[in-house]
């Protein structure tokens, strides 16, 4: 998988799906939320598969920055800006730009990424060390534990997501895990017990979150005229996300 | 210097030496940062006082809205005798006073409008009294058959096609606050006094006009003081001297309230700010061990009783503009002194402590005086009362302060006005969005097809040139202003003249400041329809005759409400256009003309008698409230659209731009702590940027739709929420207004 580019006269674009000023879910305090367009992860329960690919619009860094930093006085000492998507990692340099322009005026930043374009090669993590550089909080989804069910769950293996929280870990940045707990399908006793204690291993985890799975995507599936195959499954039960919870042990963040 | 031994123990000087509330609010009160720890709970005489009062209430509800009213009585201070909660348990009142003999009976107050006063009981199933009638025609005039008397056929018109609507031209104007608190600081017989010297400094001899009717304005406001030591004495209490404790403060200033409430039936009865002023009387009395905590809380518990319990007898006309029973008693807590002192004391805790002993309630309609340097622990405790409650309102103390000091009262939903030294002329709404309608179809109306505005020439191209709409909507606009203020005009004129208020007047500074008040409905529509022939394209829909009745709008447009500078500066060219043509035309007894951008419940009304608009909105679709921007326009979430709102500067809408938002509290945060800190996060974004108010909702659709559908659950019986311009018991909306709210966005977790 490739980083996606737009240049424009020689200024990087990024390519945006929608904007949400108001956000409290993702990452801490009030955040404005960028939502890119763009991913390269199929999966099952996707609820904005719209974002997967086709046209955004485009902006330049400057004129993002510009447009969010409107809502500064919202966020006061615990609030900033996330970035999520569609997946934000495909579109690095934009997003380092973007990050950079932020850190200049001391704004929280924050990554809500699957991690799925991170990979081990030299040139490639130094990009990601750059964007790093500007990044406060990285929110990661962990889908799945083991990579041959990551592959059935999103099209592809977990390996390089694994080694980013990794790397994320070591190089002393501060992590959000989440799992989306889908009944029947991300449940499974060994994979959240190993999820488990890979995060245990992990130094930098400050937060773990269960989201509970809901169908609001199936009508924007149908609508794209894609097959949803989890029509016929529930929202997990509170003590389903008890137990999950409990395999996870998120109760030590 | 007088003096009187019931002041022993406060501090200060020119208020000694004249009438001078605020002078003596300054020199002796004291603020407080500290928390809502020290709060009591409800006492045992509060409990079952309250618990009376909800059986009242729901029986009140059983009934169809009303529980009992007057016939044979014309209401005025000394027309009934004295009424309670319950005539056995009227020892644990500790504040005392209703408008009738009877808690929630509507008095007959036919000076407004006999043909009203009348509907109004024949309507709910009561047959007024004959002689009274007669007494109404043939002897004595009233406002509003003066007020009919002389219209112009073309004000009838405008009326009838609700281009001008919500006149208050069949009921008393109300928003005039007469400074309560001057009752329990003077006592009546020193404002008598002084009110007699000022009769006999009116005029130098010379009799003009003008001096002639002020002086019979005097002499009628010496008389209400006079009638209200009659009615204090009904209830045992004589106030012609100062209150002597806390007491006797919250208990005198109430008999001034209740003056104003049984002389009058304004659409607006605000109470004005009077917590700092109280909590000055309560700390001397705790500082001298004469009252304890729970009392303090008992007597504001039971203070706030009374303004629940305020009532008027009103249309279903009337109910379908300003839904719910509203009275407007508006009651503002907060704010910050002009010496940079907030004005946070216990006394305002406890007001807002009284939605967590009595429950929710709409009324009094209580106001938080916001600022970002209010104290934290304050800020903090007022969102947690938005968050468990609904039940209250912010508005700017930072943009406030300005324009009217540190001693300013809301005066109606959001307008402000200096306690004591200001008035303003009421002056309902203009519809813009009907005006542009106009423009395009040269001056006939698109519902009635009938010739309301003058024969200008009509658009006749398919597609809307925008250059062309502006130009004829500025022609429309100028005549529209003057049809408009010189309406309020010939209102005014009849409301001094027959309704005068003499009881609120005459607590009010003789030399007084009088503000006229426009509105402006419709706005958000005007803003994206002119959006939309900028920058889309609107074709016209005719019908035979030619007249445009819909339109078909072509490509994407900016909307007001997204944080978007092009639709956004199209908002602040309409309010100030609309405010520069209305200052064009003289206004009563030269008042100084403002605006609002603040429709109450009327948006419904409003939208249902206003054609399709270039904004795709189709015809009889409700508004949005107030300056709210358009249902389904935000695209970019709440803030976006608060953003959008405090672009529009409050001096160029002195009389409020209200804004009403609902969150989800899913979508607040997931702890208590964690939705305090972010409600509190938000305001301070929106107010640090200038805005001017917000009314703040949290809770979900489904409570809404699960309280629509099951109105008779408990849980429901006290369900509060903020609709533009004050607060309502969901219950008591109309079905087609509750459809209204539920369809307005809900601010959910993204």
């Amino acid at each position: 998988m490739k980083y996606r580019y737009n240049y424009e006269n020689g200024v990087i674009k990024g390519n945006i799906h929608s904007l949400e000023s108001f956000g409290l879910v993702d990452g801490p305090g009030v955040r404005y939320v960028v939502f890119m367009q763009g991913c390269a992860l199929r999966c099952k329960y996707c609820h904005n598969p719209e974002t997967w690919s086709g046209g955004g619009s485009l902006w330049t860094p400057q004129q993002l920055f510009d447009k969010v930093y409107r809502y500064h006085e919202y966020w006061q000492n615990n609030g900033g800006i996330t970035v999520s998507g569609g997946e934000p990692l495909l579109q690095i340099e934009f997003l380092t730009e973007f990050f950079r322009l932020a850190k200049e005026k001391n704004i929280h930043t924050a990554v809500d990424t699957a991690g799925q374009p991170f990979t081990n090669e030299p040139d490639r993590t130094a990009k990601f060390e750059e964007l790093m550089k500007f990044t406060d909080l990285v929110i990661l989804d962990l889908k799945e534990w083991s990579s041959e069910k990551h592959k059935a769950l999103t099209g592809k293996g977990n390996e390089n997501i694994k080694a980013m929280a990794v790397w994320l870990s070591e190089h002393g940045k501060d992590l959000w895990i989440r799992h989306v707990l889908v009944p029947n399908l991300t449940d499974g006793e060994e994979d959240l017990k190993a999820m488990g204690e890979f995060i245990a291993s992990l130094k930098t985890v400050k937060k773990v979150e269960i989201l509970p799975y809901h169908a609001f995507g199936m009508p924007k599936w149908e609508k794209l005229g894609l097959d949803y195959t989890l029509s016929k499954t529930e929202t997990p039960t509170q003590d389903e996300i008890k137990r999950a919870e409990e395999l996870l042990g998120i109760k030590n963040y | 210097m007088i003096h009187f031994e019931q002041w022993d123990g406060f501090r200060g000087r020119l208020w000694q030496e004249e009438v001078n509330v605020r002078d003596f609010i300054q020199r002796n009160y004291e603020p407080y940062n500290g928390d809502k720890s020290f709060l009591a709970e409800p006492t045992e005489a509060t409990k079952m006082l309250w618990g009376e009062l909800q059986k009242l209430q729901k029986e009140e509800r059983s009934k169809g809205g009303v529980l009992d009213m007057d016939t044979d009585v014309v209401s005025s201070l000394t027309s009934h005798k004295a009424g309670y909660i319950n005539e056995n348990m009227k020892d644990l009142e500790k504040v005392v006073g209703l408008q009738t003999d009877k808690p929630l009976k509507r008095a007959f107050m036919p000076y407004g409008g006999i043909r009203m006063a009348e509907q109004a009981c024949t309507t709910n199933g009561y047959t007024p009294n004959p002689e009274l009638h007669k007494i109404f025609t043939e002897y004595s005039q009233n406002h509003s058959d003066a007020v009919f008397s002389a219209y112009t056929p073309e004000m009838k018109k405008c009326r009838h096609a609700h281009i001008i609507t919500g006149l208050p031209d069949t009921y008393s104007r109300g928003r005039i606050v007469g400074d309560y608190r001057r009752v329990a600081l003077y006592g009546i017989d020193f404002l008598i006094t002084e009110k007699q010297k000022d009769l006999s400094q009116c005029g130098d001899g010379v009799m003009l006009d003008e001096i002639i009717r002020q002086r019979e304005e005097i002499a009628k406001q010496i008389s209400a003081l006079k009638g209200m030591k009659e009615m204090a004495k009904i209830y045992g209490f004589d106030i012609s001297l100062p209150a002597r404790n806390a007491r006797e403060a919250v208990q005198w200033l109430y008999f001034g309230y209740l003056a104003a409430v049984k002389t009058q039936n304004g659409a607006a009865m605000s109470v004005g700010r009077i917590s700092t002023f109280l909590d000055i009387y309560i700390q001397r009395d705790i500082n001298n061990g004469t009252l304890t905590e729970e009392e303090a809380q008992e007597l504001i518990d039971h203070l706030v009783m009374k303004f629940r319990m305020v009532k008027f007898a009103r249309i279903p006309s009337y109910n379908q503009l300003f839904s719910g029973d509203p009275v407007w008693a508006t009651l503002e807590v907060a704010g910050i002194g002009m010496d940079g002192r907030h004005m946070v004391t216990k006394t305002d805790y406890r007001f807002l402590h009284t939605l967590e002993n009595i429950d929710p309630s709409p009324e009094p309609n209580l106001t938080i005086l916001y600022s970002s340097k209010l104290p934290e622990n304050f800020k903090r405790y007022a969102a947690y009362i938005s968050i468990k409650t609904s039940s209250v309102q912010y508005e700017n103390d930072d943009v406030m302060k300005p324009v009217w000091g540190d001693d300013y009262s809301i005066c109606c939903c959001v307008s402000a006005t200096q306690t004591g030294k200001e008035i303003q002329f009421f002056g309902a709404r203009a519809n813009l969005a009907k005006c542009l309608l106009y423009a395009i179809n040269g001056g006939v109306d698109e519902k009635e097809f009938e010739q309301v505005a003058p024969k200008y020439a009509p658009i006749t191209s398919e597609y809307l040139d925008y250059d062309e709409v502006i130009e004829k909507y500025v022609e429309m606009l100028k005549w529209l202003t003057g049809m408009y203020v010189n309406t309020l005009n010939l209102i005014h004129y009849m409301h001094d003249k027959y309704y005068y208020e003499a009881a609120e007047m005459a607590l009010i500074d003789t030399d007084v400041r009088r503000t006229f008040a426009t509105g402006i409905a419709g706005f958000s529509h005007v803003v994206d329809s002119l959006c939309a022939i900028k920058y889309a394209k609107v074709k016209t829909i005719r019908n035979e005759q030619g007249i445009v009745v819909d339109y078909e709008v072509e490509g994407d447009f900016p909307r007001y409400g997204n944080d978007d500078d092009r639709a956004d500066d199209m908002a602040l060219w309409v309010l100030k256009t609309f405010i520069d043509l209305v200052k064009t035309h003289h206004t009563y007894r030269n008042s100084t003309p403002s605006t609002s951008i603040l429709t109450i419940t009327s948006n419904v009304v409003y939208g249902a008698a206003t054609g399709a608009t270039p904004d795709g909105r189709k015809a009889g679709v409700s508004f949005a409230p107030g300056a709210n921007p358009s249902y389904g326009a935000e695209q970019n979430g709440l803030l976006a659209s608060l953003n959008s709102v405090a672009k529009l500067p409050y001096v160029w809408a002195l009389d409020g731009i209200s804004n009403t938002q609902t969150i989800n509290p899913d979508a607040l945060g997931h702890s208590e702590q964690e939705r305090i800190t972010n409600l509190v996060q938000v305001m301070d974004g929106y107010f640090n940027q200038g805005a001017h108010h917000l009314n703040v909702n949290v809770f979900g659709t489904e409570k809404l739709i699960d309280c629509m559908n099951h109105p008779e659950k408990e849980e429901y019986a006290n369900f509060t929420i903020r609709v533009s311009g004050y607060a309502v018991k969901f219950i008591n909306l109309t079905r087609k207004q509750q459809l209204d709210v539920i369809s307005r966005t809900c601010h959910k977790v993204i």
